[in-house]
C-alpha cells in the first residue's frame, strides 16, 4: 500500500509538471492559435535562470523564484513582439516549424552560457520527506503539487474577475471582433505569451529538485504536449488532466510493466485515445460550415 | 419524371430543428428555387442531399432510387454536383486543376498505372481535358486557365466553381446562393447560364437564391422555407406574393 | 520574357513545360553523370548523401505539401526501411530485390498508420506521428532477434555489376537513379488524377468529397506512397551510415526531414531538393566554418544546432515560400529584367485565419 501511495505521488509530481508546461501550450493556442514547440526550452530557460539567481547571485529561493517568472515573462513578451507577431496569418504549420527553430536556438544559447554539464541547486524543499498514510514522500513532489495548484488558482481568477483576463477571453473567441472592440489584441497576445513564460519558469524551477539542469530538460515538453493533446488542445482542464494522467502512466508502467516501456507509455495511451477519440479526452469535435 | 424527392426530410441539432420535416419534389429538366430568410435551413437542406450531414429523418431520393445512406463521395458518381456559399475551390491550384477535378467521379484511377504514367493514363486525361475545354468554351474561363484561384476575383471564382461542378456531368446540380457576391452584369450572365444550363445541357437545376429578381426570371418552381418547415410553394409570382412570406421576410 | 506556345494537350501533360527546361534539365544531369570525373570520393559521398535525402524529402514533400498532412515520423519510416532492407539482405536477398521490397513493406506500414490516423487533424495527427516516432524506435530496441537490439548490426554489402555495393563511384551512380526514379514516379502520380486529388484535399475536404473523392482511400494512398519513398531512401541510407542502431532514426531525424521540406518549399518536389541539398551540406559548411572561427566560439558543441535554428527562423520569418520561392523570384527578376518589381510577391497584411475548423 505505501509503495502504492509513493508510486502515486512521484507520478502525480511529475505529472503536474507536464501539467504546467501543458498549460503553457494550452493559453498559447487558446489565445493565439499559435502551437509554440518551444514551451518545453522555455521551461529550461526558466530553471537556468532560476540557478543563476540561486547559486549566481545567492539570492533567496522564493526571491529567485519570483525573480525567473518576472525573467521569462519580460522575456516571453519580447519574443512575441519581435519575433512571433511577424507571422501572425501565416499558416499554424509555419509557426509550429518556427518555434522548433526558436527551441533548438534556446537550447545552443544555454548550452553556451551554461555549458553542457547538468546543475543543480539546493531549495527548502530538497532532502526533505512528509509522511503520507505511512509512506515517506519527499517534500519536492509536495512541494510541485502545491505549487501547481496555486498557480492554476491564481490564473483561473486572472482570467474569470480581471478585466485583462477577460479581454484575453474575448481575443481567444474572435479576434477581429476583439479587435474592432477596441481590445488592443496585440498587447493582450504579448501578455498571453508573458503568462506563459511565467508558468514555464514556475515549472521549471519546481522542477529542478527533481532531475539536474541541463539543456535536455526542454525534451520533456513533448510529453508535456502529449499530454496538452491527450486532454483535448486548447481545454485548460484538459491540459491539466492530460499531464497528471501521462504522469501517473508513467510511473505506474515503470514499476509494473516490463523494461523500458516507461518511455513510451505515454505515447501508446495517447495513440490509443486519439484513435478512439480524434479530438482528444475533452476537445470538442468542430467542423468547417460550408 | 421526378429527378429529386424529399419525403419528410428531418434534421436536429440536439434542440433546434433546423430542417423540420420537408417535402418536396423537384421536377426533371427544371429550375427549383429554395428561398427564405437567414437560418430557415436552406443551406442544411443542401448539405443533406450531398450528404455531409446524416438526417434525423425523412428519406431522398434520386432518380427513384434512395440515396439516404449512400457515403458522400459517391454523391457525384450518382449524377449530383454542387457549388458552395463560401465558395471551397482549391485555393492553391490552377483553374485548369480544379475543373479537371471535377471528372475525378469519372476518374476512376489505378496508381500503379499512374505511378508509370502509362499510355492508357495519357490517353484518359487527354478525354477529361477535352470534357474540362467544353466547360471552360462554355462558361468563357479561356483567359483564367492556368491560373491560381488564389489570385482570381470573386466573380470568376463563382463560375469557376459552377464550372467545376458541371465537370463532374452532373443530372443535378445544386447552386448555393450562385449570385451573392457578384455584380450586376455577371448576375446577368448566370441567368443565361441557368437557362441555358436546363435547355441545352439539360440538368435539372436546385437552388438557393436570394436575389428575387433572379430568382424570377430563371425559376420554374419557388418553395418559401422558415424555421425548417415550408411556408409556400409554387410559380415565383405567387409564392412572392405570399403572406406567410412576406411575414417571414419582414419579421413578425 | 518567355513564352510557352501550347500547341496540344500531351503539352500540358509532360513532364517538362518546354524543350529549353528539358535541355535545362538534361544538361544538369550530364553535369551530375560527369561528375565522378573530377569529384574526390569524399564529395561523391557528399552528393549520395544528399541524393537519399532528397528522395526522403520527396516522398515527404508528397504528403505534407501535397496532402497537407503534417508527418513527424518520417525518421521512422526511413527506419523501417533500412532496417527491412539490411535483414532482408542478411537473409541472402539480392539488393535489386530487396531496396524494392524494402520501400513495399514502409509503404505497408505507412498506410497501416495512415489508416487510423485519417480522422486526426493538424497538430493532433503532429502529435500522433510523434508517437509513433518513438513506438517504432522502442520496436528496434526490443525486436533485438531481428533488429539486435541497443547495440545494431553492421549492414551487409552486397555485390552489384561485379563491384561491392559501397564502392565509389558506383554507389554515387546507383543513388542518383534512385533519384531519378523517385522524381519520375512522384511527378506521374502528381499530373494524374491522384494527385489532383491530394491537392483537393488538402485544400478543401468538403469540396473534393462532394467530387467524389474518397477522403479514406486517397488519405491511405498518400501515406502509402510517401512512406514507400521514404523506405526507398532507407534502404540507401543504411549503405550510407554502414552500422544500424535505433538512435540514427530518431525524432531528431523526422524534425531533420520536415526542415527539409519547409526550407525547400511546401508544394514543389524542387523545392525537397533544394532542402535535402541545403540540410545535407549545412554540416559541412558549419564544419569548414569552424575552422575560421575564433577558438572560442568554434568549440561550443551548441554551434550546428544553433546556427539550424537560426537559419528555420530566418526562413519562416522572411521567406516563407522557402529557397524555391526565392528561386521563383530570381527567375522572374531576370525574366523580367527591367520590369521587376519587388511588390509582385508582395504579402497582404492579415489576421490570424481560424485552422480550428477543417
Amino acid at each position: 500500500m505505501s509503495q502504492v501511495i509513493q508510486i502515486f505521488m512521484s507520478g502525480l509530481a511529475e505529472g503536474c509538471i507536464y501539467a504546467l508546461v501543458a498549460l503553457g501550450f494550452v493559453l498559447i493556442y487558446k489565445a493565439t492559435e499559435m502551437v509554440n514547440f518551444a514551451q518545453g526550452d522555455l521551461m529550461m530557460l526558466g530553471a537556468f535562470v532560476g540557478y543563476f539567481l540561486i547559486v549566481g547571485l545567492g539570492a533567496n529561493y522564493w526571491i529567485a523564484l519570483v525573480g525567473a517568472v518576472v525573467i521569462m515573462a519580460v522575456f516571453s513578451y519580447a519574443l512575441d513582439v519581435f519575433v512571433l507577431r511577424r507571422v501572425i496569418g501565416q499558416p499554424q504549420f509555419a509557426v509550429v516549424m518556427l518555434t522548433i527553430g526558436l527551441g533548438f536556438v534556446f537550447r545552443a544559447a544555454a548550452s553556451m552560457i551554461w555549458g553542457a554539464n547538468p546543475l543543480a541547486f539546493v531549495t527548502p524543499f530538497t532532502d526533505g520527506t512528509t509522511s503520507i498514510g505511512g509512506a515517506p514522500i519527499p517534500d519536492v513532489s509536495l512541494s510541485i503539487v502545491a505549487g501547481t495548484a496555486v498557480l492554476c488558482g491564481l490564473l483561473f481568477a486572472l482570467f474569470q474577475y480581471t478585466p485583462v483576463g477577460v479581454a484575453m477571453q474575448a481575443a481567444s473567441q474572435n479576434q477581429l471582433a476583439a479587435y474592432y472592440m477596441g481590445i488592443p489584441v496585440k498587447r493582450i497576445f504579448a501578455l498571453i505569451w508573458a503568462i506563459s513564460g511565467g508558468v514555464a519558469a514556475v515549472a521549471g524551477i519546481l522542477l529542478a529538485p527533481l532531475t539536474l539542469i541541463d539543456t535536455s530538460i526542454g525534451f520533456l515538453g513533448l510529453k508535456a504536449f502529449a499530454a496538452a493533446v491527450l486532454g483535448g488542445f486548447g481545454s485548460i482542464p484538459g491540459a491539466l488532466a492530460g499531464g497528471i494522467a501521462i504522469g501517473l502512466i508513467e510511473q505506474f508502467s515503470g514499476v509494473y510493466l516490463m523494461d523500458g516501456f516507461k518511455d513510451i507509455a505515454a505515447y501508446v495511451v495517447l495513440l490509443l485515445v486519439l484513435f478512439v477519440r480524434p479530438q482528444g479526452l475533452f476537445g470538442a469535435a468542430a467542423r468547417k460550415r460550408v | 419524371m421526378i429527378a429529386l424527392e424529399a419525403r419528410e426530410l428531418a434534421l436536429h441539432f440536439g434542440g433546434i430543428k433546423a430542417v423540420d420535416g420537408i417535402s418536396f419534389q423537384v421536377p426533371e429538366r427544371s429550375v427549383f428555387t429554395l428561398i427564405g430568410p437567414n437560418g430557415a435551413g436552406k443551406t442544411t437542406v443542401f448539405n443533406l442531399i450531398s450528404r455531409i450531414y446524416e438526417p434525423t429523418a425523412g428519406r431522398l431520393i434520386f432518380e427513384g432510387r434512395d440515396i439516404t445512406t449512400v457515403p458522400p463521395h459517391d454523391i457525384a458518381r450518382r449524377g449530383i454536383a454542387r457549388t458552395f456559399q463560401n465558395i471551397e475551390l482549391f485555393e492553391n491550384a490552377t483553374v485548369l486543376q480544379n475543373l479537371l477535378l471535377g471528372r475525378h467521379a469519372h476518374a476512376a484511377g489505378n496508381v500503379v498505372a499512374e505511378l508509370m504514367f502509362l499510355p492508357g493514363v495519357r490517353r484518359r486525361e487527354i478525354a477529361h481535358r477535352e470534357a474540362v475545354e467544353r466547360v471552360i468554351d462554355f462558361l468563357n474561363l479561356e483567359p483564367h486557365r492556368d491560373t491560381l484561384i488564389s489570385g482570381l476575383s470573386y466573380g470568376v471564382r463563382k463560375i469557376v466553381e459552377l464550372g467545376r461542378a458541371l465537370c463532374t456531368e452532373p443530372r443535378l446540380l445544386l447552386l448555393d446562393e450562385p449570385s451573392s457576391g457578384l455584380n450586376p452584369e455577371e448576375t446577368d450572365d448566370l441567368v443565361f447560364w441557368i437557362q441555358d444550363i436546363r435547355d441545352i445541357l439539360g440538368i435539372t437545376v436546385l437552388m438557393v437564391e436570394h436575389d428575387m429578381g433572379l430568382v424570377s426570371k430563371v425559376s420554374d418552381h419557388v418553395l418559401a422555407l422558415n424555421h425548417g418547415q415550408v411556408i409556400a410553394s409554387g410559380t415565383p409570382g405567387a409564392v412572392k406574393s405570399d403572406p406567410q412570406v412576406v411575414k417571414a421576410y419582414l419579421g413578425g | 520574357m518567355r513564352y510557352q506556345f501550347k500547341t496540344s494537350y500531351d503539352r500540358d501533360i509532360d513532364l517538362f513545360g518546354d524543350a529549353a527546361q528539358r535541355n535545362w534539365y538534361l544538361a544538369l544531369l550530364a553535369v551530375l553523370c560527369a561528375a565522378p570525373l573530377v569529384l574526390e570520393q569524399f564529395w561523391l559521398g557528399e552528393l549520395s548523401y544528399v541524393f537519399i535525402l532528397s528522395i526522403a524529402a520527396v516522398g515527404l514533400m508528397l504528403l505534407t505539401g501535397y496532402t497537407g498532412q503534417v508527418s513527424l515520423c518520417h525518421g521512422a519510416f526511413l527506419g523501417i526501411g533500412a532496417y527491412a532492407y539490411a535483414v532482408l539482405l542478411q537473409r541472402g536477398v539480392p539488393f535489386f530485390v530487396a531496396a524494392p521490397l524494402a520501400s513495399l513493406i514502409t509503404a505497408g506500414v505507412g498506410a497501416a498508420i495512415g489508416f487510423p490516423a485519417l480522422r486526426l487533424v493538424g497538430i493532433y495527427l503532429a502529435m500522433a506521428t510523434l508517437a509513433f516516432n518513438f513506438i517504432v524506435e522502442y520496436v528496434f530496441v526490443h525486436w533485438d532477434s531481428v533488429t539486435g537490439g541497443f547495440s545494431g548490426f553492421a549492414v551487409p554489402q552486397p555485390t552489384v555489376f561485379g563491384y561491392s555495393i559501397v564502392d565509389y563511384p558506383l554507389f554515387y551512380y546507383l543513388t542518383l537513379a534512385a533519384l531519378l526514379f523517385a522524381l519520375f514516379v512522384a511527378n506521374n502520380i502528381m499530373r494524374a488524377p491522384t494527385g489532383r486529388a491530394l491537392i483537393a484535399l488538402r485544400d478543401s475536404e468538403v469540396a473534393a468529397q462532394s467530387m467524389g473523392v474518397k477522403l479514406t482511400r486517397y488519405k491511405t494512398i498518400s501515406f502509402a506512397l510517401s512512406a514507400g519513398l521514404t523506405g526507398f531512401a532507407g534502404a540507401f541510407f543504411a549503405h550510407k551510415i554502414g552500422y544500424l542502431a535505433p538512435d540514427a532514426f530518431g525524432i531528431l531525424l523526422s524534425i531533420q526531414l520536415l526542415l527539409m521540406v519547409v526550407v525547400g518549399g511546401l508544394g514543389s518536389f524542387r523545392g525537397a531538393i533544394f532542402g535535402a541539398l541545403f540540410v545535407g551540406a549545412l554540416p559541412s559548411v558549419i564544419a569548414l566554418l569552424r575552422d575560421f572561427l575564433p577558438q572560442s566560439v568554434a568549440r561550443q558543441p551548441g554551434l550546428e544546432p544553433g546556427l539550424f535554428g537560426l537559419i528555420l527562423i530566418g526562413f519562416i520569418l522572411f521567406e516563407p515560400h522557402g529557397i524555391e520561392g526565392r528561386w521563383r523570384k530570381l527567375r522572374l527578376f531576370f525574366s523580367q529584367f527591367p520590369m521587376y518589381r519587388v511588390a509582385t510577391f508582395k504579402k497582404q497584411k492579415s489576421f490570424t485565419k481560424s485552422e480550428r475548423f477543417r
